[in-house]
């Protein structure tokens, strides 16, 4: 299979590789995926106020995987949370010309960004209710 | 060294250069049809074609006239068992075989199901293999066949043929053996094997693609077959049409120089192998051998890389040619049937590789390899989440995962 030049790009300079201290309070984690199946991803933001001012991922999965939340990082660095929020998967597989194989691989993306801001969400209400 | 470096012998072998030599006047000069009785053109494609019979039935220790020239394995495959099927049908209809088989086999015991047939599916131990203990148990008095292939082509785990032969012959049940990734790798003795039918390709041991064989034991018992494609009645009845004489000398000649070279052959690759199985498991933990690490295929090493997935892997190292055993890889999305079968997870199932050595491979492909595969495995695991949590001391099996 060919990659684009955009998933290789990603692949040998993936952004923002690492993680966040995921027991602080303005750090959202989403880990989505399934080890069996292939692919697992865990994205993290770290927010003030209202915007994402880091982002940091780790997968386990083909190429395609680790691009598109290589990708989900940089898009959402910088953007307020709800803006995060509107991206969806086929921005991703537009921006990395993904084959109809691999658009699993943007879902996970999309749906590991909605997984970190609902956990950093839960852990606010939750520091508003205390 | 040339790049990109081949290590997928199992997948297919280049010609040998001594085979090419022997096959290229049958297409330009001796191009005659072996079935020409009437001029010396016939004739000569027919004793090309009676030296190939002598040559195979050398390496497998069978008579010349045990031999059926056939397009390659699968071909074979499909000829011995719907052949068998058909010709001892009315005696039994009960057919055993592994899950660990080689699609050409499986699908056509699938096929034979929807013919009526009743097919057994032993499952494999955790190695690959199968017992001889496993067919006498799965043996009925309506069996007439079971099918075990001699060496995997996933893990290259060596089935104990001999033991499995002499349960069927015993039993009074044939026995048909894929060995599609044996002959001219390792010894093959249809007589001391107790095999009734064996097909194998050219393409796996040096010589060409497109033509295979099939061996047909015709005494103690003599084996009958329903020829499965009607024509001219060539190879006794048993498979028509015109030969492929280039390919047939080509068949002849790669197993010829297989049986001559045997030896060496497999010296050269174990320490191929070991050589690169060792420089790995120095460099890198959480590494495990798929297959039977004592009875394996000399050239076959398929490697499970914990926390990283295989078609990543594949990516980090562009300038070897590998196959995976990772779903993302074949066209079906699904995980190796094979590993499966092991009872190997799916998760280690998408991080194995499969890297095949043979008689062109050297030392130094070999290190640069083991390079290439390390600095690849290193950086996906700094990339990985599933490492990060094994290092934090997280039993990944708690884990809750969002399957998809």
């Amino acid at each position: 299979m060919a990659y684009s030049d955009k998933v290789l790009d990603h692949y040998d300079n993936p952004r923002n590789v690492g993680s966040l201290d995921k027991t602080s309070s303005e750090v959202g984690t989403g880990i989505v995926g399934a080890p069996e199946c292939g692919d697992v991803m865990k994205l993290q933001i770290q927010v003030e106020g209202d915007t994402i001012v880091d982002a940091k991922f780790k997968t386990f999965g083909c190429g395609s995987a680790i691009a598109s939340s290589s990708l989900a990082t940089e898009w959402i660095k910088g953007k307020k949370v709800d803006e995060a929020m509107a991206i969806s998967n086929t921005e991703i597989v537009e921006e990395l010309s993904l084959p109809p194989v691999k658009i699993h691989c943007s879902v996970l993306a999309e749906d590991a960004i909605k997984a970190a801001v609902a956990d950093f969400k839960q852990k606010q209400a939750g520091q508003e209710g205390a | 060294m040339n790049l990109p470096i081949y290590f997928d012998y199992q997948a297919t072998t280049p010609v040998d250069q001594r085979v090419l030599d022997v096959m290229l006047p049958y297409f330009t000069s001796a191009y005659g049809n072996a079935a020409s009785r009437s001029h010396a053109f016939g004739w000569k494609a027919e004793e090309a074609v009676d030296t190939s019979r002598e040559q195979i039935a050398s390496i497998l220790n069978a008579s010349s006239k045990e031999v059926v020239f056939t397009s390659g394995s699968t071909e074979a495959i499909n000829l011995a068992m719907k052949g068998v099927g058909e010709m001892y049908g009315a005696k039994g209809k009960h057919i055993i075989t592994c899950l660990s088989e080689h699609k050409a086999v499986l699908d056509t015991a699938k096929h034979m199901e929807k013919a009526g047939f009743e097919v057994t599916y032993l499952v494999p131990d955790a190695n690959g293999a199968v017992t001889a203990q496993q067919i006498a148990d799965a043996i009925r008095e309506d069996t007439i066949l079971v099918s075990i292939m001699w060496a995997n082509n996933e893990v290259g785990t060596v089935n104990p043929i001999r033991e499995i032969g002499a349960v069927c012959r015993e039993r009074g049940v044939l026995f048909f053996t894929d060995g599609t990734q044996a002959v001219g790798k390792i010894p093959v003795d249809v007589e001391a094997d107790n095999i009734d039918l064996l097909c194998f390709s050219g393409h796996k041991l040096y010589g060409p693609k497109g033509v295979g064989a099939l061996y047909v034991r015709r005494r103690k018992p003599r084996v009958r077959l329903v020829a499965q494609m009607d024509g001219g009645g060539h190879e006794r009845g048993m498979r028509s049409g015109t030969l492929n004489v280039p390919g047939i000398v080509g068949l002849g000649a790669a197993c010829a120089v297989a049986e001559q070279d045997l030896e060496k052959d497999m010296a050269h690759s174990i320490a191929m192998r070991e050589r690169f199985e060792k420089r790995i498991f120095e460099a890198l933990d959480h590494v495990a051998i798929n297959g039977d690490e004592h009875s394996r295929l000399p050239g076959c090493s398929n490697l499970s890389f914990a926390y990283v997935e295989g078609e990543s892997l594949i990516m980090g190292f562009k300038d070897l040619a590998v196959s995976s055993g990772s779903a993302c890889t074949s066209a079906s999305l699904e995980p190796s049937h094979v590993l499966q079968s092991m009872g190997v997870g799916d998760e280690l199932a998408h991080s194995s590789i499969r890297f095949g050595f043979g008689r062109l491979t050297t030392p130094e492909e070999i290190d640069f390899a083991a390079e290439q595969v390390i600095t690849a495995v290193k950086k996906l695991r700094e990339l990985s989440p599933l490492y990060e949590m094994v290092q934090e001391g997280i039993d990944l099996s708690t884990i809750a995962w969002t399957g998809h």
